[in-house]
């Protein structure tokens, strides 16, 4: 009996390996075949081993930008940036409210777009990633010391900071173009008057190479188009900054049909260092504006907001040599430079061909003087004059395009869902592969720098569908990764995104990991209301203000026990963590608090603020798993009726601190 | 709060005669687990511990530098250890008298591995259940605190 189903066991393995040769054989000519069968092992990052690059990518609807590795597609931390994070306490904890504060008031959530690295000679440099929001036009500067927001700066005149946060190639500059055009300056007027009347300011925000400290140096006011995506130009196009128009019908209602009537938008090419001698020689207008710019002090662990009152304008139309358009058609929406800075590639969502023009040729065009009118005083450089070549019926709905460091472009394709390879110079289509689906942003690590870094490419995905375990009508969205060190692009691994990934940024990790900060160090602590011991702790009564000066270490709060607090109260918890080793951070929270908890790195100061409505012993303890006595990281606020006569008391295991 | 004192320094001193019985061997640098099962029995003034410490010339007392981690140790220390009483750590107050100064700045700079190879620093954990923090404290910072010590007599 036993023999008969052994035999039949090995009768049915043999069948089996006969089967899959089969499968196999049939297989090897296709592009999932033999070659990509070891995907798993190329993705696969052993336990306690690290990932070749950092990709930071966008968290879009999220408000957030994610930092995923690669080649793993393991997800190691979300920074929050325009939206409030109740699980860090940021835009919460009284040191980070500043960060969302706009002219419009307190913002609590954003719509992050296009992370961008910074840059130089062309290269990223691991110091800085910028990001920008659409809603309410802010770029963040985000540091890679300690991958927190450090600053974040709203841009006037705008309305949908869509065409941002680009940056020079020496990051001299980072680019804020408005994706709604709107009446500059803001005011009451019928929307059926917009042509004409409606502007679109493109920014350029100066970046202090010290501090990373942005400064909102100039703006141009274009014609009331919509502007859409940006890349610089870099080596020989150094100076120069292309940004993609739509709308140039200046439509204002029913943008799919009406918006979509030229055969032709165009892609506005900026000579910045033209601006700069314009600014110089004093060309500008100054308008008054009204703009936030919140920076978060490493020293102080506090955000403040100072406000910005003007701006400088050059107006196009007045400044000859600034500004010219290149006609790209049929609504562009990329707008990628390849590494050399020769070739600016529009992708017209609405084309069947990929446009690509010429730096060189776009020089000897203003040389020439070969002009085919202009556009509220902006000469349109003649379409032939400028044309390098077209990558002829590629596929659907081009988005975008990167490169890798050895001549071939990659471009995304929505309707069609995939990803082609092409060829610069010769335009022939090397490649295709699906993508799952409905791709917007693709990334090559360095892929729109002088310097990219061939191996991987990730497709950022819209739509998941039957992709991964169903979650109700909700599902994710997605990256893919591809390699693309071969011929032909291989897919690799799917792995799901923090909102919405607009676009991404990669960078190998040895650029970044050792500067990562651990510490914070006590030392340099100069929060207003840190202390730098146990027996610094106090409570201290202002009127109907309580505030708690309160310290944290592995594993108790000094003090631990506070009374004299009366309902009515607004008790502010000032909360120095004196740790000083890595991986220690310690969270607090007090219970019926109405915003969120506080997760508190070593070495730093926060305040968290807590408004007692019931009369009890509350407890407060901290909520990040800190050590083996974590449990025991308790304590007790005592809460008396209005003018209770409780004195202020505060102390930790009896003793009254400060002694 | 004298009661707690005497408990503490009677557990201390239990702790020490443990430590000090048997032959002793002067291998005390050793960073290997198997040389600190031998440290066991070792003398505690000639247990240097395991780190970045291997041996350290004390002269006269530098009262500047005694001041120095006299602040260090208020910024960095007390959050865990009192100078007169057991707190959350053992009571500082004679400690250059019963430890080496090596192995005082070791369980300073090093203390994971400390808590994980050096048996009196095992036993110290065993007893006070929270593992020594490490502070990030440099070697300079490490010897101005030894030096505050040793004002504590």
């Amino acid at each position: 009996m036993k023999s008969i189903v052994r035999n039949a066991f090995l009768a049915m393995v043999v069948l089996s390996f006969f089967t899959a040769c089969n499968k196999s054989g049939k297989k090897d000519g296709q592009a999932n075949g033999a070659l990509a069968s070891n995907a798993a092992e190329r993705v696969y990052v052993a336990p306690g081993k690290y990932d070749e690059f950092y990709a930071f990518v966008s968290g879009g609807f999220s408000g957030q930008l994610s930092v995923y590795g690669l080649p793993s597609g393991r997800l190691f931390r979300v920074i929050p940036v325009f939206s409030q994070d109740p699980e860090k306490g940021y835009g919460y904890s009284e040191e980070t409210k500043a960060m969302m504060m706009t002219s419009h008031g307190f913002v609590p959530w954003g719509d992050a777009h296009h992370p961008d690295i910074s840059q130089t000679n062309g290269e990223l440099d691991g110091r800085w990633v910028f990001i920008n929001e659409n809603n309410t036009p802010r770029i963040a500067r985000i540091s890679l010391k300690t991958f927190e927001t450090s600053e974040i700066l709203e841009i006037p005149n705008s309305a949908g900071n869509h065409t941002s946060a680009y940056v020079t190639e020496n990051t001299e500059y980072v680019v804020a173009g408005t994706r709604f055009s709107v009446p500059i300056p803001q005011r009451d007027m019928p929307i059926k008057d917009y042509k004409g009347n409606f502007k679109g300011a493109i920014s350029f925000i100066k970046v202090d190479q010290e501090s990373g400290q942005m400064d909102l140096s100039f703006q141009i006011m274009m014609p009331g188009f919509d502007y859409d995506k940006a890349h610089p130009g870099r080596g020989k196009s150094h100076g120069w900054f292309f940004f993609t128009t739509y709308n140039s019908e200046e439509a204002n209602s029913l943008l799919e049909v009406n918006a979509s009537q030229n055969d032709k938008d165009f892609i506005a090419a900026v000579n910045w260092k033209k601006a700069e001698e314009y600014l110089k020689a004093g060309k500008f207008t100054t308008m008054p504006v009204n703009y936030a710019h919140n920076n978060f002090n490493e020293n102080t662990h506090t955000a403040t907001t100072t406000w910005g009152k003007t701006v400088r304008v050059l107006n196009p139309a007045e400044c000859p040599g600034l500004v010219y358009f290149l006609p790209t058609p049929k609504s562009p929406h990329g707008c990628d430079v390849d590494p050399t800075g020769e070739y600016i590639v529009g992708s017209g969502k609405l084309a069947a061909s990929i446009t690509v023009h010429s730096y060189t040729k776009m020089m000897a065009a203003i040389e020439n003087k070969k002009f085919d009118g202009d556009a509220y005083g902006i000469p349109i450089l003649k379409y032939e004059a400028v044309l390098a070549g077209t990558v002829v019926q590629p596929g659907l709905g081009p988005l975008h395009t990167e490169f890798d460091a050895n001549g071939n472009a990659y471009t995304s394709f929505f309707i069609s869902s995939e990803v082609v390879k092409w060829k610069l110079g010769t335009w022939e289509v090397l490649d295709r592969q699906p993508v799952f689906y409905s791709i917007g942003h693709l990334m090559i690590p360095g892929g729109n720098s002088r310097k990219p870094f061939g191996k991987y490419l990730v497709a950022m995905n819209k739509i998941t569908k039957d992709r991964f375990l169903p979650t109700g009508p909700e599902v994710s969205q997605s990256a893919q990764l591809f390699d693309i060190s071969g011929d032909k692009m291989q897919l690799l691994l799917d792995f799901p995104t923090i909102g919405e990934p607009h676009y991404a940024a990669g960078i190998p990790a040895e650029k970044i990991m050792a500067n990562s900060q651990k510490i914070y160090k006590l030392e340099e602590n100069k929060h207003t209301n840190a202390i730098k011991g146990e027996s610094e702790g106090k409570v201290v009564r202002k009127g109907n203000e309580v505030h708690v000066y309160m310290t944290m270490i592995r594993s108790h709060f000094a003090p631990d026990n506070i009374e004299g607090v009366q309902v009515g109260d607004k008790v502010f918890f000032h909360i120095t963590n004196l740790e000083q080793d890595y991986d220690v951070p310690h969270g607090f929270a007090v219970l019926g608090n109405n915003n969120s908890e506080l997760l508190i790195m070593p070495g730093r100061t926060t305040t968290l603020v807590w408004e007692p409505k019931e009369v009890g012993v509350w407890p407060f303890y901290c909520t990040d798993f800190c050590s083996a006595l974590h449990q025991e990281m308790q304590g007790y606020i005592r809460i008396s009726p209005k003018n209770s006569n409780v004195p202020i008391s505060y102390t930790l295991d009896g003793d009254k601190l400060g002694k | 709060m004298k009661k707690m004192k005497l408990i503490s320094t009677l557990l201390l001193t239990g702790l020490f005669l443990v430590s000090c019985g048997g032959d002793k061997k002067d291998n005390a640098a050793s960073e290997t687990k198997t040389e600190a099962v031998k440290t066991e029995n070792l003398d505690p003034m000639l247990d240097k511990g395991v780190g970045p410490i291997t041996r350290i010339e004390i002269g006269a007392l530098d009262q500047a530098l005694a001041d120095k981690g006299k602040a260090i140790f208020a910024a960095k220390c007390t959050a865990c250890h009192k100078i007169e009483k057991k707190y959350i750590g053992p009571a500082l107050q004679g400690i250059t008298k019963k430890q080496s100064p090596e192995w005082i700045m070791n369980m300073i700079l090093n203390p994971e591995n400390m808590l994980a190879n050096n048996a009196t620093a095992k036993a110290l954990l065993a007893e006070f259940n929270a593992p020594m923090a490490n502070q990030n404290l440099t070697q300079d910072e490490a010897r101005a605190v030894y030096e505050y010590f040793r004002t504590q007599e």
